[in-house]
């Protein structure tokens, strides 16, 4: 088959091509975990703590196990028997965690027993018929209490409940130790400083909720010694190397797949008790088994995200120019260190230098036990809390000195030419051009013309504010030296029989668009149409390696990762051709790929159809000298740094005066994500953060009560962002490409939660600027804003 | 999310769903939208052995108007309700909170009878009837009672309703001075605080009005003093007046994450003078 004079074909490269996923998952005809169903298939159901900390007297699962269709009940002691301590992916030190719990619990929702029954239905009955005594302990639920002396601790060898402790600073930091050997360059810019402004901040703990809550399916085959595991992942191929560890499997013995998966926003990058648990109990008892998490379990045993406090100190000169920073942390953890828990809030720190030239900094971070469900990464992971707390602070610094916000970070910005710029806490910015996304913003917002509007409203007696933010964060990870299961990505390229062209990827899209963007490059590369393209991911026997979605790394690795995969099938297919022109003396060297057909340079008349060339590759008669027959190649990419996307977010609120309602009115982001392979998928990862961002700022918290009962546990009590309470975004970008990798994108799935919280929380506190506001907690609660509207001061 | 077993059956006509509620006592429940009942089963926060589902049944829906009486069948749904025109013209008021209730899935499914009989202490309807002075129809084995609303939201989740009646349906005196102002709980969109108004006014001057509060406290329940304080009010400058002390009345207030007592008793002020304003505009 050949495609001899076919249409010129369209460069998709920046092209708003709308995603091929979607017809399959608006018209229910996508397979998630729950769609999963195999012959003889056993339903998992978990007997969770209903208490925040206590000693497990006794479980008593005699009725439990009496019910007709139970196969087996089983405690976290006798399961010990069979899994141990779950892996983490931090070097800190952590206490045994295991899937079930052995002997104590630590937060509401921890499971305490498992049962394995014919319907799903059955078994909840039988986990809500097994009876649990418990000693009670008091409950710890305020994280700077919890430090104190006599607290209670929730695990023994972490006195005062201190999981991490690390301390920098700006100056004289001993690299090899990294303790601070002289830091009195901090004092002494805070001594000099013209301004210091002093502010207490949380950054609360949130849900994640994605649409699809968790599940798992297990089937272990003993005849084969294989296990199977279908998970709603983040990462299939860390799955595997830790489902299989805890097995005490090879990797070889192990298939792990992410089928469709309907969100993650970092949750489910965490592998979960659950599913170590699934693949223990389908070998114990020899079936299939399922567990499907509901929502109530989502919100009480997935990973939570935030919760930082922090106290922050910033220093400047009466012109506006920063001269330090402290920043004292205390992440508020949760019950145990799942995978990535201690590490996300060491980046809050490291990114707290955001886009200013930043003399000296002191960072000292505490992450501390509390019986709470344990946080993880959550959209922007760390980098949110830190650029809320600089942002913030940068706000009251230009409040304090009546500076334009805007000035103020101009005058502070890292300039063009200091790139590649190395930061205080040792981070190395690609790229950046800070001061022309600023001009943007501005000028899409009309600055000017806001704070016109604002000052006009308020000569009407209405209570509107105007926030602007600006925002770098920390992108495309790793390199391997910062991600302790590798930071790659892999990717895998066949040309088909028939020119058809299937790819592989490593990261693992779960609403991110890549088997768009994925197909729209190698559409480009190969010259051939989008439809002629598959892209194949998240499973574990298909995908050769790989390792995950997270940290906005699947265009900036897995893109990179795709494209030299593609560069090898492209010269094996140009090998091939200029085989089958022999006659004409062709060297592949001159060829190019041009609308279905490779060709000499600027001679379409010298050709062969791409798909000729494939047929021939597979069917190899004569086999050119030297050549293997096939084309179907692959590529590890290791990142030698990190991607630096960044950008400005402008906001206008609107307080009622009566109630304390806030609207907002307006919300304008300019990013900067480098290169753009799918504007129209940009976009919306920019709408959806925007909205889980804004979220943060004025709806959303994840509140326990004093005994550690959580009182956020259902939509009834947790707040989502509704389309309703958005404003039409408008958006812009500038275009600052990285070095980093060959497509000099940046990623962008963060960017929105990072730049928009700070934004809003501005304008807020601008709106209720007349009434002595300099600051309010998040989320911006309606009774918070009336007590600030009638009684002043702060929240 | 996994609701203990249950039997299910449909009901024929009123008087099957009465019988099969005689027959299955304590353990049986009616389900008409099931946006109150189903939701707590998931949670197994109810666990009925039966439910009976009158929600498809005629006798219970409908919207007739007959002499300025308006009447509304148990099993018409919000959706239903707010796309009335009979309601909008000549009740505007039930039209409209029925149209903020929930969001469109909870509006297309659950039922007026269903969220009366199931009296949410934030649900919007409540405070409606009460303000409209509605009647509300019940039927049960020794025929129907008729029970006005007032006197039908008793405390919180309790209404004078035996556990063998049917609520078939409401009716009122059409009214178009009415209107309902209600402070959203974001999560659930339940009134934090829900004030209705329906005044009668005299060019204007107030010379009685009917005002009921949700949400604020464990029942909906008439707000006396405010009523009294618009007796004679001119409107809409005295509502502000005859609404300041509307929140500092109530015996009872309920406090939670979203509002405390005192935000609360405050907006109870603010939406009874919003109601008030937007009846008086009515006119």
């Amino acid at each position: 088959m050949t495609i001899a004079d076919g249409p010129a074909l369209p460069k998709l490269i920046g092209e708003r091509v709308k995603r091929r996923e979607d017809p399959r998952l608006i018209q229910g005809q996508a397979t998630y975990v729950d769609d999963i169903k195999l012959p003889g298939m056993l339903h998992l159901a978990f007997k969770r703590s209903d208490i925040a900390h206590g000693v497990i007297r006794s479980i008593d699962t005699s009725a439990a196990a009496a019910m007709e269709g139970v196969e087996l009940v089983i405690t976290g002691a006798e399961l010990a028997e069979h899994l141990g301590p779950m892996p983490i992916g931090t070097p800190f030190p952590a206490p045994d965690h295991y899937s079930v719990a052995t002997d104590k619990v630590r937060y509401v929702g921890e499971p305490v027993a498992v049962v394995v029954a014919e319907d799903r239905y059955l078994a909840r009955d039988a986990a809500d018929a097994i009876e649990v005594e418990y000693d009670e302990l008091p409950a710890v639920v305020d994280p700077e209490a919890a430090m104190e002396a006599g607290s209670a601790t929730l695990h023994e060898g972490f006195e005062r409940n201190i999981a991490v402790e690390s301390y920098w600073g700006g100056t004289g930091v001993n690299p090899e130790t990294a303790q601070p050997e002289d830091d009195s360059a901090v004092d002494a810019a805070f001594a000099e400083a013209d301004v210091v402004v002093s502010q207490r901040m949380l950054n609360q703990r949130l849900a994640p909720n994605a649409m699809e809550p968790r599940g798992v399916v297990a089937h272990y085959e003993p005849g084969r010694e294989y296990l199977t595991v279908w998970s709603a992942t983040q990462n299939p191929h860390i799955l595997r190397t830790l489902v299989a560890a805890l097995m005490g499997l090879g990797e070889h013995q192990v298939r792990a797949v992410a089928p469709e998966v309907g969100g993650g926003f970092g949750c489910k990058i965490n592998i979960y008790g659950e599913e170590y648990v699934a693949a223990a109990l389908s070998r114990l008892v020899k079936a299939p088994v399922k567990w499907i998490e509901d929502r109530t379990e989502a919100f009480l045993t997935t990973t939570h995200g935030r919760d930082l406090l922090g106290y922050i100190d910033l220093a400047a000169k009466n012109d506006g120019t920063i001269t330090g920073l402290k920043a004292r942390i205390i992440a508020d953890i949760g019950a145990y260190e799942v995978l990535l828990t201690a590490m996300i809030p060491t980046l809050t720190g490291l990114m707290m230098n955001g886009v200013y030239r930043l003399p000296v900094v002191r960072h000292e971070l505490t992450e501390v036990f509390t019986n709470k469900t344990p946080t993880d990464a959550y959209r922007g992971a760390g980098r949110p809390e830190g650029l809320y707390f600089l942002e913030r602070a940068v706000d009251m610094v230009a409040r304090e000195l009546g500076m334009d916000p805007a000035e103020i970070r101009r005058k502070n910005f890292v300039p063009p030419d200091e790139f590649p710029f190395a930061t205080q806490g040792g981070l190395v910015y690609d790229s950046g051009n800070y001061e022309p996304c600023l001009d943007k913003a501005l000028e899409v917002a009309d600055w000017q013309g806001l704070l016109a509007e604002r000052d006009a409203a308020r000569a009407e007696g209405r209570i509107v504010g105007v926030g602007l933010s600006f925002y770098v964060e920390v992108c495309g990870l790793g390199p391997s030296a910062v991600v302790p299961t590798g930071g790659w990505e892999h990717s895998g390229v066949t040309v088909e029989r028939g020119g058809k062209v299937t790819a592989t990827t490593g990261a693992s899209p779960h609403g991110q668009g890549n088997e768009t963007t994925f197909a729209q490059m190698l559409a480009d590369h190969f010259s051939i149409p989008l439809e002629d393209i598959t892209i194949l991911h998240g499973d574990t026997s298909v995908v050769k390696q790989g390792i995950g979605t997270f940290g906005s790394r699947s265009q900036a690795v897995g893109g990179a990762a795709l494209i030299s995969a593609a560069g090898k099938a492209g010269d094996k297919m140009k090998q091939f051709a200029a085989a089958l022109m022999t006659d004409q003396e062709v060297s592949p060297e001159d060829l190019v790929f041009e609308d279905g057909r490779i060709q000499v340079e600027g001679a379409p008349e010298v050709s062969k159809t791409f798909a000729e060339v494939a047929d021939y590759a597979y069917v190899p008669v004569p086999l050119p000298p030297g050549m293997e027959p096939g084309v179907s190649e692959e590529a590890f990419f290791e990142p030698e740094n990190n991607t630096y996307p960044f950008g400005c977010h402008i906001s206008m609120v609107e307080v009622d005066r009566d109630t304390g309602e806030t609207k907002l009115l307006k919300l304008i982001a300019v990013d900067d994500c480098g290169n753009v392979i799918n504007p129209l998928i940009v976009d919306g990862q920019v709408h959806g953060g925007l909205a889980q961002g804004i979220g943060q700022a004025m709806f959303e918290e994840v509140v326990y009560d004093e005994d550690g009962q959580p009182v956020t546990a259902s939509f009834m009590d947790y707040v989502m962002p509704r389309a309703a309470d958005l404003p039409v975004f408008e958006l812009d970008r500038t275009v600052t490409p990285t070095p980093i990798n060959p497509l000099g994108a940046k990623g962008v799935g963060e960017a929105g939660t990072i730049g928009s919280t700070p934004c809003v929380v501005n304008a807020a506190v601008d709106a209720l600027a007349p009434f002595g506001v300099t600051h309010i907690e998040m989320p911006l609660r309606p009774e918070r804003m009336w007590r600030l509207i009638n009684e002043g001061g702060q929240s | 999310m996994i609701p203990t077993a249950f039997e299910y059956r449909r009901a024929g006509s009123v008087a099957e769903a009465l019988s099969l509620l005689q027959e299955g006592g304590p353990e049986a429940k009616l389900l008409a939208g099931g946006h109150s009942l189903i939701p707590m089963m998931k949670q197994r926060l109810a666990e009925p052995g039966l439910l009976i589902d009158i929600g498809g049944l005629d006798e219970l829906r409908g919207i007739q108007e007959d002499g300025g009486e308006i009447a509304i069948g148990a099993a018409m749904t919000h959706a239903e309700i707010a796309a009335s025109d009979v309601l909008r013209a000549q009740a505007p008021i039930v039209a409209e909170t029925a149209a903020n209730i929930g969001d469109a899935q909870v509006r297309n499914r659950g039922t007026i009878g269903g969220s009366l009989a199931h009296a949410d202490p934030g649900a919007d309807l409540p405070a409606v009837m009460v303000a409209l002075d509605a009647t509300i129809a019940l039927l049960g084995p020794n025929g129907e009672r008729k029970v006005q609303a007032e006197d039908f939201f008793q405390d919180i989740l309790t209404v004078d309703l035996a556990e063998d009646e049917i609520v078939t349906g409401v009716c009122f005196q059409a009214c178009r001075s009415a209107a309902y102002a209600k402070l959203e709980q974001r999560a659930s969109k339940f009134a934090l605080v829900g004030v209705a108004a329906a005044l009668s006014l005299d060019g204007g001057t107030c010379s009685s009005a009917r005002v009921a509060v949700t949400g604020a406290s464990s029942h909906a329940q008439r707000l006396s003093g405010v009523e009294g304080a618009l007796a004679g009010a001119s409107l809409p400058g005295g509502a502000a007046d005859a609404a300041s002390g509307a929140g500092d009345a109530l015996d009872f207030v309920n406090e939670d994450l979203h509002g405390s007592e005192e935000y609360r008793r405050a907006m109870t002020a603010v939406f009874a003078r919003r109601a008030i304003e937007a009846a008086a505009g009515r006119s």
